[in-house]
């Protein structure tokens, strides 16, 4: 017999949840989370095409046997219609951060190449500051962040992850 | 025709068969109390939320049936939060209608409001706030759908003022449709032939049975099904009385005070057979090494339960009812051949165990022990009573001593642990079987965390009776402290203590009090023979330990015996 506190290695792991639009659904699903001290790393929703259905997109880590337990808790939840578990689906995922970065004379040149280079876009700017929209994976916004730390950054706001299966619709 | 929201509440409980409700009256839900008189149901007034709660799961734990509780906004909605904790625990189908100011003033503070929802989220198995009244019938029906079907649990329905008010059109829904709940109550074929196959060919097998088989009406099953594969079987706590106790192959219950015989047979079992339990920490122990060399089969309702805390080899979602009657068609179909004989090893084992250390105690002639009381009770009640109990040495007693033959006759707090529990879910159950008789195992502590609700006794004529082992301490808690805290005894001598017998006088019930063993008796035959509620209060060994014991988090086979 094995048990459950064999210690395997905590990986991320993204889970898309359905769940009934109506007030509270939210509550529920981070007080699950909290209340059985499971992690959630970053949390998306918002409505579908069907104005009665939200999905949640959210990223989490735990083993094997902790994922398992997190599957079955969110499917337990009366409102939550279905849980697509993303490690057995290929995907593709994307995140948009809005960074406020430093432009003056000498530095916006820079600024503007880095964005291009990223294909980012700048969405406000101010006589000393750019404001840039980026999209992609968590990897290329920390990249970009990373390049544009010296310009001198302001703020950056990020949004979590939204995830879909390729090809067949989930 | 248009029917107001509190005409439309009661139309609902008519419909769902609901015969007798618990609650406690108070501003937010003066209009359901105002219309009450005009329906046919019956009202116990309570003299605390908690016990209306308690109430209502006492009588869904003795009946199988939905328990219905009613109480006010605020403070009469939170005061029931430590009886939802304790049904959603022990997975009891209760419903608790909750007043709520009304919607215009939610969220602003107002006079008696709590976000009721937002507390008993964790501890329901779901919650509604109506805010319209015309969902609310909808509403009820779902939360009656859900209290009792699947692995059951309480639902909370909170209803603002102006809700139960406003009027609307009442068409009661037959179909409840809910796209995100479709609990599986059938077992899968393919994993019980597996299952089948691994208990017939197993050399050391036992089962491991829970609540699951009380609630899913299994105890019938699995009693042909251990006697046809000639497996012995222990239960949790929730699980006693789903086996007949008095049985060749019945281990008694296992756990931290489970048997000497049961704890030793889980260890060496090669297969353990989990119906409807769901390996707590007080039945595993050192989870490490529970049931080392066992592979486990587990049916269970709720996939949530399966692989939690053990990992299972051969899963089983489904109704544990389903799940044994499909066994019990297999071994008709396909017979295993001399299981009398290939048990026969195991069973001695089991008895060489048994005579080891059977659960044992002297009762000389100058103090009353404990679980003399105990055998004594069941001695005068067995197979007729109901029992309940409170939390502690009284209840762990009660699993030891008193042998349980039938489903829902033991009523007690498993999971959460609740003191003054018993009391109310005692008055619950007389109330669902007036001519029952329906006894509480209380400790001098727990009783008094609701004695308030025996004027409700009396003034139902319920004739409950409560047994008081009183050994003027918190005897579990000064037990860990003697064992493990070096007598330290912190804050659990109860030495100031009401005089009982004179308390059950002032709320006009009979109170009797036996100080010496041959007092014992004569006690209990006065109190089963009065139709009235009675108090007896025991004066029991102060410092008596339950035994065997296993100290936390310590495997299941270092227990201490004496």
């Amino acid at each position: 017999m094995s048990t459950s506190n064999q210690k395997n290695e905590d990986l991320r792991h993204t889970l898309g949840v359905l769940v009934e639009n109506q007030p509270g659904v939210l509550s529920r699903v981070a007080g699950l989370f909290s209340g059985r001290g499971f992690n959630i790393e970053s949390l998306t929703v918002a409505e579908t095409i069907d104005p009665e259905i939200s999905r949640i997109t959210l990223v989490t880590s735990g083993n094997e046997q902790i994922m398992e337990q997190i599957i079955k808790q969110l499917r337990k939840l009366v409102n939550v219609i279905k849980v697509i578990d993303f490690r057995e689906v290929e995907f593709v995922d994307r995140e948009m951060a809005l960074i406020k970065v430093k432009a003056e004379a000498t530095t916006r040149a820079e600024a503007l190449r880095i964005v291009d280079i990223f294909r980012g876009k700048v969405v406000d700017v101010s006589p000393t500051s750019y404001t840039i929209e980026v999209t992609g994976d968590g990897k290329k916004i920390e990249a970009i962040t990373e390049l544009l730390q010296h310009l001198g950054i302001i703020e950056i706001v990020r949004t979590g992850k939204a995830a879909i299966a390729r090809s067949k619709k989930t | 025709m248009k029917l107001s929201g509190a005409q439309i509440f009661f139309e609902c409980l008519k419909a769902e068969g609901v015969d007798t409700i618990f609650g406690f009256p108070g501003g937010a839900v003066i209009d359901l109390y105002d219309e009450m008189g005009k329906h046919e149901i019956r009202h116990i007034l309570v003299r605390h939320e908690q016990g209306a709660i308690h109430m209502a799961d006492g009588y869904a734990r003795a009946t199988g049936r939905v328990g219905v509780c009613l109480v006010t906004s605020g403070p009469g909605a939170t005061n029931t939060v430590t009886g939802v904790a304790t049904a959603c625990m022990d997975s009891i189908p209760v419903v608790i209608f909750t007043g709520q100011v009304p919607t215009h003033l939610i969220g602003n503070d107002a006079f008696q409001e709590v976000d009721i929802i937002g507390i008993t989220r964790p501890c329901t198995k779901h919650n509604y706030l109506v805010k319209d009244v015309a969902d609310l019938a909808r509403i009820i029906r779902e939360a009656f759908y859900l209290a009792s079907s699947g692995r059951p649990g309480p639902v909370l329905v909170d209803l603002p003022k102006d809700v139960v008010s406003s009027k609307t059109e009442f068409k009661y829904p037959r179909k409840v449709v809910l796209r995100g709940y479709k609990p599986t109550y059938e077992a899968h074929m393919g994993q019980i032939k597996r299952a089948y196959d691994e208990i017939a060919s197993a050399k050391r097998p036992v089962i491991y049975a829970g609540g699951g088989v009380i609630h899913s009406n299994a105890a019938k099953e699995l009693h042909q099904f251990g006697e046809t594969m000639r497996c012995p079987v222990t239960t949790t706590l929730m699980g006693l009385g789903g086996f007949p106790a008095p049985h060749e192959l019945w281990l008694g219950m296992l756990g931290m005070h489970g048997t000497f015989r049961a704890n030793m047979a889980v260890a060496h079992s090669d297969l353990l057979i989990a119906i409807g339990a769901r390996f707590d920490d007080r039945v595993t122990g050192k989870i490490a090494e529970f049931a080392p060399e066992a592979k486990i089969i587990h049916v269970d309702i709720d996939p949530t339960s399966i692989s939690k805390n053990v990992l299972v080899d051969i899963p089983i979602v489904g109704d544990c009812k389903d799940a044994l009657k499909k066994l019990l068609h297999l071994a008709e179909e396909h017979p295993t051949k001399n299981l009398e004989t290939a048990r026969k090893p195991w069973l001695d084992q089991i008895e060489k165990w048994r005579q080891t250390y059977p659960l044992a105690y002297e009762q000389g002639p100058d103090v009353i022990r404990p679980q003399f009381v105990v055998e004594k009770i069941y001695e005068f009640s067995k197979s007729k009573a109901i029992i309940t109990t409170e939390v502690g040495q009284n209840q762990m007693w009660t699993a030891q001593y008193y042998h349980f033959a039938e489903p829902r006759t033991l009523l007690t707090s498993g999971g959460l642990g609740t003191m003054g529990y018993g009391f109310p879910a005692a008055i619950g159950a007389q109330a669902a079987f007036p001519d029952r008789l329906v006894i509480d195992i209380a400790g001098d502590g727990s009783i008094q965390m609701c004695i308030q609700e025996l004027i409700v006794a009396v003034e139902n004529n319920f004739p409950v009776k409560i047994a008081i082992l009183n050994n003027q301490y918190l005897g579990m808690v000064r037990q860990w402290q003697q064992h493990f805290y070096d007598r330290r005894y912190s804050q659990t001598c109860l030495s100031a203590a009401p005089d009982f017998v004179k308390l059950a006088e002032a709320y006009g019930a009979v109170g009797l009090r036996a100080m010496k063993p041959s007092e014992v008796e004569p006690v209990i035959r006065e109190a089963f023979a009065t139709p009235r509620p009675v108090i007896m209060d025991f004066v029991v060994n102060p410092e008596e330990c339950v035994y065997p014991m296993v100290p936390a988090g310590a495997p299941m086979t270092e227990m201490l015996l004496v």
